[in-house]
């Protein structure tokens, strides 16, 4: 029983991170239709960023590492805004595939700028939060990391889902995602509205990005490429374009990746979990929360 | 102003006052190589009802989508209270005073009845107007203050028009463009639409352009009437005189 609370612990942390970068995924596709490739490599420099903020300015305090998160979250926020404003924008008018490749290009020069800015080798992450175990009654070993992840987690996707439900940028946001032309013609600002929802979801990769290195300790420019790509599945799964959807999705994909890396199977983890998400789909093409959607001619 | 093609159907000039809330010049807008409006030139007098009658295909849809922003036009004006608003961008536009229903009303199904109509009001920063125009919308369709947080997509047929058009006041146009108001309702309600058309134009002083399959009903309710054909404006003038036409009533109005 332990064992089995613990290994949901664990999932529920991996998997809180590919919740959060999963809704950037998702957020992007519901107002422009298209997948941000390059998703994946904000969430790493959203590593890095905490790396060397906490270089300029080492945390030894829960406020401190906040801050480095906050600051973190903030810089890929507005590293969002640009790739969007630069790479995506001008080709808006264009056929859906240009701005696929041109996604696949800007991950790239993310990953090798990465490279040459930080070097290719791995490099350990600090401890922003003062580290400490908690060790619950019956064996449960709980770490700050962990709780940093588990308590984070939700206060961002309650922020998220505020910003979402009430606010007039998210409200407008549901409205391009259900008809951009419309929400033009009633007053909505598309441009705006679409910097927003870049700086939206590459704050939240960024955190993702964090609290991964947190929990895993170490970093380099290509670290975004897996979690990158399970967090993309997961958003599918979770029906692509639908908010709590994504959510659900990274959750559900961190906890069977937990379990199956706990049991004899562990060196097929990743083909177990993969194979389990294609169930899903074949038995719900949308994703779990996802409408189908029909093409418009 | 060009002449337009046909010289025998040629409006007189006089037809039309001076002094147009819009103006359209020989605006020509092509979709890909095929030309949707060829020269066409609209005069729109502040305070009236205009309407654009012609089969499918005229090119009324295109020249509200133009004048909306969503098309670029490769020639002509078109000049809103004396300023050319080609090239500017459709929230821009709205911004200016130019609000659209488009055809087909394109409400936001996903949003509730509240969301959609504060939509409208996206550019708005002042709350307490908001609200005001809340109000009004809500006077004039009684529905919609009946269920604020429906989902919009829930919503009759009707109630559905109610919205879009009262989404499109939400931004204080000085003109309104409403495409197609009446399609796929019942003649019942298409009566209370038209009512509340002839109520925004009458008590807002909303300056309005109609465009209509219906050309009977548009030409009572309407001060103005164009007929376009492939593209063109073929007829213009006064509505009731445009409905003593011979050319109209048999083409338009279905009497032979």
């Amino acid at each position: 029983m332990t064992e089995f609370l613990q290994q949901l612990l664990n999932g529920l942390s991996l998997g809180a991170v590919y919740a959060l970068i999963a809704l950037g995924y998702t957020m992007v596709y519901g107002v422009l239709r298209f997948i941000n490739f390059a998703h994946s490599d904000v969430f790493m420099v959203g590593a890095f960023a905490g790396y060397y903020l906490n270089r300029w300015m080492p945390s030894d305090s829960m406020a401190g590492g906040l801050a480095i998160l906050a600051g973190s979250m903030a810089f890929c926020a507005l590293l969002g805004v640009v790739i969007e404003r630069l790479a995506y924008r001008p080709l808006r008018r264009r056929s859906r595939l240009n701005v696929l490749i041109t996604a696949i290009g800007v991950s790239l020069l993310l990953e090798y700028t990465g490279q040459f800015l930080f070097g290719a080798a791995p490099k350990p992450f600090p401890q922003l939060f003062p580290v400490r175990t908690f060790q619950f009654a019956g064996g449960l070993i709980v770490s700050t990391n962990q709780l940093a992840v588990l308590v984070l987690t939700p206060l961002l996707l309650a922020a998220l889902h505020f910003i979402v439900l009430k606010t007039r940028f998210g409200t407008a946001m549901r409205a391009i995602s259900f008809h951009p032309v419309a929400a033009t013609l009633v007053g909505i600002n598309l441009d705006r509205v679409i910097s927003f929802t870049f700086a939206l979801g590459s704050a939240l990769a960024a955190a993702g990005g964090i609290l991964y290195s947190l929990n895993y300790q170490s970093i380099d420019p290509l670290m975004g490429v897996l979690p990158g790509l399970k967090a993309f599945v997961a958003a599918v799964v979770g029906g692509i374009g639908n908010i709590p959807g994504a959510a659900l999705g990274g959750l559900l994909l961190g906890i069977i990746e937990t379990f199956v890396n706990g049991s004899r199977w562990s060196t097929a983890t990743d083909a177990i979990a993969f194979a389990l998400l294609i169930l899903i789909l074949l038995f719900r093409p949308a994703g779990l929360l996802g409408k189908l959607e029909v093409e418009k001619v | 102003m060009t002449p337009p093609a046909s010289t025998a159907a040629a409006p007189p000039p006089h037809a039309l006052p001076a002094d147009p809330l819009l103006e359209i010049r020989d605006l020509t807008v092509h979709y890909g190589v095929i030309a949707a409006l060829r020269g066409i030139s609209l005069s729109i007098p502040a305070g009236a009802i205009v309407t654009l009658i012609g089969a499918n295909g005229a090119g009324k849809t295109t020249t509200l989508r133009t004048i909306s922003g969503l098309i670029p036009a490769r020639r002509g004006a078109i000049l809103f209270a004396g300023r050319n608003i080609v090239g500017q961008r459709p929230d821009q536009i709205v911004a200016l005073g130019i609000s659209q229903v488009p055809e087909g009303r394109l409400i936001f199904a996903n949003l509730t009845v509240l969301e959609n109509l504060r939509m409208g009001a996206f550019r708005q920063p002042r709350r307490a107007l908001i609200a005001d125009d809340l109000d009004r919308v809500y006077q004039l369709f009684p529905r919609l203050r009946e269920r604020p947080s429906q989902i919009a997509g829930t919503l009759s047929g009707g109630e559905q028009q109610m919205l879009a058009i009262g989404r499109a006041l939400m931004s204080r146009p000085r003109l309104l463009m409403l495409d197609e108001p009446s399609l796929g309702l019942a003649p019942l309600l298409v009566a209370a639409i038209f009512e509340k058309i002839a109520a925004i134009n009458r008590d807002q002083k909303t300056t309005i352009i109609l465009v209509e399959q219906n050309a009977n009903l548009a030409l009572e309710i309407s001060d103005f009437g164009y007929v376009l054909e492939t593209g063109r404006v073929i007829l213009a003038g006064r509505s009731t005189d445009l409905r003593r036409n011979p050319q109209v009533r048999q083409a338009y109005l279905g009497v032979s």
